[in-house]
């Protein structure tokens, strides 16, 4: 039963992930990469860790994509969808992607040390899956620092993203002539 | 049960997904939103390598990827406004300005 879930969201977050990279129009892509998202959080609850499909559906979903969709709605993006792959730089990108994909398949395949990882644990099914108040002690305990240092980096952002999008004072009948054009 | 391997290969398949969005897409828009499917590939990986070996650390792990992320997702859109104001073109070809 696992196994097909694991089928049909993996299908279904590869064919998204694909739309994300051809689809013309970029709120079409938004709205794929939202679809992808979603079915990456549900692979994390097949994971046994539903907090983290929580926090993916929140930050991702509720955030960064609704960010993306303001920016795109806020920009021009009808005049800008005539190419949409690079033509020139086309071919040594197409080589170098096809390398990397073929190869990591490629290792992933033939490892043998993936395989005997595999049968050297076999998975217990008798051991409860790890609850969220031993991942919340070992995140405010072993990993607080990090914790601390993560959250003055998104203030850091935070201040960042406003003094980068807000318009320069001396030219702003400019800007917004621009914006509202 | 689901092997691990089922996990690595779809994250694998993400990944380069995202990966030829970042280098064949010319809309700067699409290369973040192919950053954002590289980075989640990543997290697939990561938890499933912590789940097959019962090991919380994963999912740590992760936690700080999706900060980060979402820093770096705030700062891009941030830099994206200004750039859009001051040079009026989404696309990355237009942008190399800085090459010597």
């Amino acid at each position: 039963m696992e196994e097909e879930f694991f089928l049909l969201l993996a299908v279904v977050a590869t064919a998204t992930g694909l739309l994300v990279v051809v689809a013309k129009n970029p709120i079409h892509s938004a709205l794929a990469l939202v679809a992808c998202f979603v079915q990456v959080a549900a692979l994390f609850i097949l994971l046994g860790s539903p907090f983290l499909a929580v926090i993916q559906i929140f930050v991702y979903v509720g955030a960064v994509m609704v960010l993306f969709l303001f920016v795109i709605m806020m920009l021009d993006v009808q005049k800008e969808a005539k190419t949409r792959f690079l033509t020139p730089g086309a071919v040594p990108s197409l080589i170098v992607l096809l390398l990397l994909a073929g190869e990591m398949l490629f290792l992933l395949l033939q490892s043998d040390r993936l395989q005997t990882f595999r049968a050297a644990s076999p998975p217990d099914q008798t051991q409860t899956p790890a609850d969220i108040s031993e991942l919340s002690l070992l995140l405010f305990q072993d990993y607080l620092l990090p914790f601390e240092v993560a959250s003055v980096i998104l203030l850091v952002a935070l201040v960042g993203a406003v003094v980068l999008a807000q318009a320069d004072p001396e030219d702003n009948t400019h800007t917004s002539g621009e914006e509202a054009k | 049960m689901i092997p691990l391997s089922w996990y690595l290969i779809l994250g694998a398949i993400l990944f380069a997904t995202g990966a030829a969005g970042v280098l064949l897409r010319r809309n700067v828009l699409i290369v973040l939103m192919s950053l954002e499917l590289m980075l989640n590939s990543v997290n697939i990986n990561l938890l499933a390598f912590g789940h097959q070996m019962q090991d919380l650390r994963g999912q740590i792990m992760a936690i700080f990827i999706i900060a980060i992320t979402a820093a770096e997702v705030a700062v891009a859109l941030g830099i994206l406004v200004a750039l859009l104001r001051n040079k009026h073109t989404l696309e990355v070809d237009d942008l190399t300005i800085m090459k010597g």
